[in-house]
């Protein structure tokens, strides 16, 4: 059996800056044989290696039907991304992986998508959106509702500027220190679940984004009547092996990097009500 | 719970196994002559592992001669507390245990995992899994078996084997002690891990004045009874044995009440004792280094002074450390608080949840090794009356 320590060479093809400090890397696996095995589903992640610094888990935010291309959108944040953050195209990284559970691609098909997000952290879900809209008549509308802080934290503009143009779908935008340039809603993201119709019983949600909007959100959705078991969240929690076996990301009872990191939110809830997990 | 044996494991040692016949599964050596045990274990070619006295207490070490093992020597230990004493007597095994289970020889505290080697146009890994060594460890104890099969839950039958630690696994065999002195730190028999060693081992011995009682466990164990000068073990000293084990059970003053786990555990996180205790615990990770199931770890990158190679390897850590919760520029678990509640709530009720089994074997290490002698056993017991204790204010915002 394949040893899930080893980690596999990948070129860096492309480098796509997103925001001060955030760049979109685009990968490809050096290895014939690792090219042709390689498969992943939107939501999962992989363990991004640097040679002679260390790991780090990245969520690959590119579409699963072309596995040639790894998309991983990496923030400067610690001493791994920071050393990434210096690298060109040409250059060498390391991937292990994919590893864990992503969105429910499958069970939210012909259903209707919400997808809530906010700040950063939007990158694990754009996978599953662009899935989506390559089979665009597989599902429902989608509804897309972003919140960041200021207007300079938008990432993907250019793809939010696509999906607005999908049919059957909405695109709605908010943040809470807005400027003068801003002609999206000012506020939370959660006020957004206001100005948008909601099927509760035909539709799938797909958060991703700071724990405390999941807490704050999702009791407002479950009084929309959305099932909490028609909610799914992209957890985050330090990660050092992806297999379940290094201990750091336990959320209650789940490893979160074999469990989740997309977790249905009614397993967790529980436990993300609880500080110091 | 998945019980292997080096039988199961010992793939390699089929060749040369001795034609057993399946009446050889018990009988009595006399202690006089255990060094033929070690010697037939030096002639198959293994390293033999035994418990040895160093710096006030006592570790694993290669041994060769029965004279290396802690002879007269007894243990008594308490919360913060461990002591030897010599008795003069000729016991051999009077020492229960040290600091270390079986763990570092499975789950090793640094295993390297790659080699990583800079080229032309980027870099090349290589695995560097350990050759197989054939080590024999004398001494170990139920409750070491039990952290054993636990980690061999852990690191073997999950969706990933972990390779590393299945080629130590694989060279291991197992003579166990059972355990006719408990300490005052014991609790396996409320675990319901001792103090017989019921499975996991090649050998089990039960030392009894000057003669060993001794039992196969593995095809590889009772193939080594065939070159032992064995005589056949009477029912009476079968059941004085037993009498002895039986009676080590019922001394143990501590005990660990699991009825209600893991849920009573779940539903204590808000309970006012995890205050009390974060005010005594030091987050010194002493307790998770000596557990015998304690598996966290983290994987660091080395690279030599050139450069041009790194050694990618993985080493214990801890939930008790500030990093362990680390997520950019935010602690999950920034108190001891935290920390010590994470930990007691994964050992005793998520673990459950998490492979089947509770994390926690009834070795009482984690009590004899904290340097504040914090004692599971008495916080538990606590943090359960919870829901019985209407005086008590629960400030929990869930359930």
């Amino acid at each position: 059996m394949a040893n899930p320590y080893f980690i596999h060479p990948a070129t860096i093809v492309e480098k796509i800056r997103e925001a001060e400090d955030i760049n979109t890397y685009r990968l490809r696996l050096v290895e014939e044989r690792a090219q042709r095995t390689y498969r992943f589903t939107a939501g999962q992640f992989n363990m991004v290696y640097l040679f002679g610094v260390g790991e780090v888990a990245i969520s690959i935010v590119s579409d699963p039907d072309e596995p040639e291309f790894l998309d991983h959108t990496i923030r400067v944040a610690g001493r791994v991304t920071s050393a990434i953050a210096g690298l060109r195209p040409g250059d060498m990284v390391g991937i292990r992986g994919p590893f864990g559970q992503g969105w429910p691609l499958e069970e939210a098909r012909g259903r209707d998508v919400v997808i809530v997000t906010g700040g950063l952290g939007c990158a694990p879900v754009v996978g599953a959106i662009e899935y989506i809209f390559r089979r665009r008549d597989q599902y429902g509308s989608v509804k897309i509702l972003h919140g960041v802080k200021r207007p300079h934290d938008l990432l993907y503009r250019e793809r939010f500027d696509g999906w607005r143009c999908q049919p059957d779908t909405e695109v709605l935008l908010t943040s809470d220190q807005p400027d003068k340039a801003w002609h999206h809603h000012v506020g939370v993201v959660t006020e957004l679940f206001e100005r948008v119709s909601i099927n509760p019983a035909k539709s799938t949600v797909f958060m991703c984004g700071p724990e405390i909007m999941m807490r704050l959100g999702v009791p407002i959705l479950i009084r929309r009547g959305i099932p909490a078991s028609a909610v799914y969240a992209s957890l985050e929690r330090h990660m050092e092996c992806g297999i379940g076996l290094c201990g750091h990301c336990q959320l209650g009872p789940y490893f979160l990097c074999k469990d989740g990191p997309v977790m249905r939110y009614d397993r967790v809830a529980t436990w993300l009500g609880r500080t110091g997990v | 719970m998945a019980e292997r044996t080096t039988a199961d494991l010992l793939e390699s040692d089929k060749g040369t196994s001795v034609m057993i016949t399946a009446s050889v599964t018990r009988g009595v050596l006399p202690t006089a002559n255990l060094q033929r045990l070690l010697d037939v274990l030096g002639a198959k070619g293994y390293r033999i592992v035994g418990p040895r006295v160093r710096d006030g207490s006592v570790v694993w070490e290669t041994i060769r001669l029965v004279s290396d093992l802690p002879i007269g020597w007894r243990d008594q230990q308490e919360p913060g507390r461990y002591r030897l004493e010599q008795t003069g007597s000729q016991q051999i095994f009077g020492v229960v245990h040290g600091p270390q289970s079986l763990k570092p020889f499975v789950f090793a505290p640094r295993e390297q995992l790659l080699q990583i080697e800079r080229t032309n146009d980027g870099f090349a890994a290589h695995q560097t899994i350990a050759e197989q060594e054939k080590v024999a460890i004398i001494g170990a104890r139920a409750c070491d078996l039990a952290g054993l099969a636990i980690q061999d839950r852990i690191f073997l039958h999950d969706a990933h084997r972990d390779p590393y630690y299945a080629r130590r696994r694989q060279g291991l065999l197992v003579i166990a002690v059972n355990c006719t002195r408990a300490l005052a730190t014991c609790f396996c028999a409320s675990m319901e891990t001792g103090p017989r060693a019921r499975s996991g081992f090649d050998l089990a011995l039960t030392e009894m004045n000057d003669m060993l009682l001794i039992e196969g466990g593995s095809e590889v164990g009772c193939g080594l009874l065939a070159h032992l000068p064995l005589s056949p073990a009477s029912e009476d000293l079968i059941d004085e044995a037993a009498t002895e084990i039986d009676a080590c059970a019922r001394s143990q003053v501590r005990r660990l009440e699991q009825s209600r786990l893991p849920q009573a555990l779940y539903e204590a996180h808000e309970h006012p004792r995890w205050d009390d205790v974060a005010g005594r615990c030091l987050a010194c990770t002493n307790c998770t280094m000596v557990c015998p199931t304690c598996f966290c770890h983290t994987v660091e990158d080395t690279p030599d002074l050139s450069r041009q190679r790194t050694a990618h390897a993985r080493l214990w850590d801890s939930c008790f450390t500030q990093e362990h919760g680390y997520i950019h520029g935010k602690n999950i678990r920034p108190t001891i608080k935290d920390r010590y509640r994470m930990w007691l709530t994964h050992k005793l009720a998520s673990w459950i949840d998490q492979f089947g089994t509770s994390g926690c074997v009834g070795c009482g290490r984690c009590i004899t090794w904290c340097p504040v002698g914090i004692d599971l056993t008495e916080e538990l017991p606590v943090l359960l009356a919870w829901r019985d204790e209407p005086s008590v204010k629960k400030v929990s915002k869930e359930d």
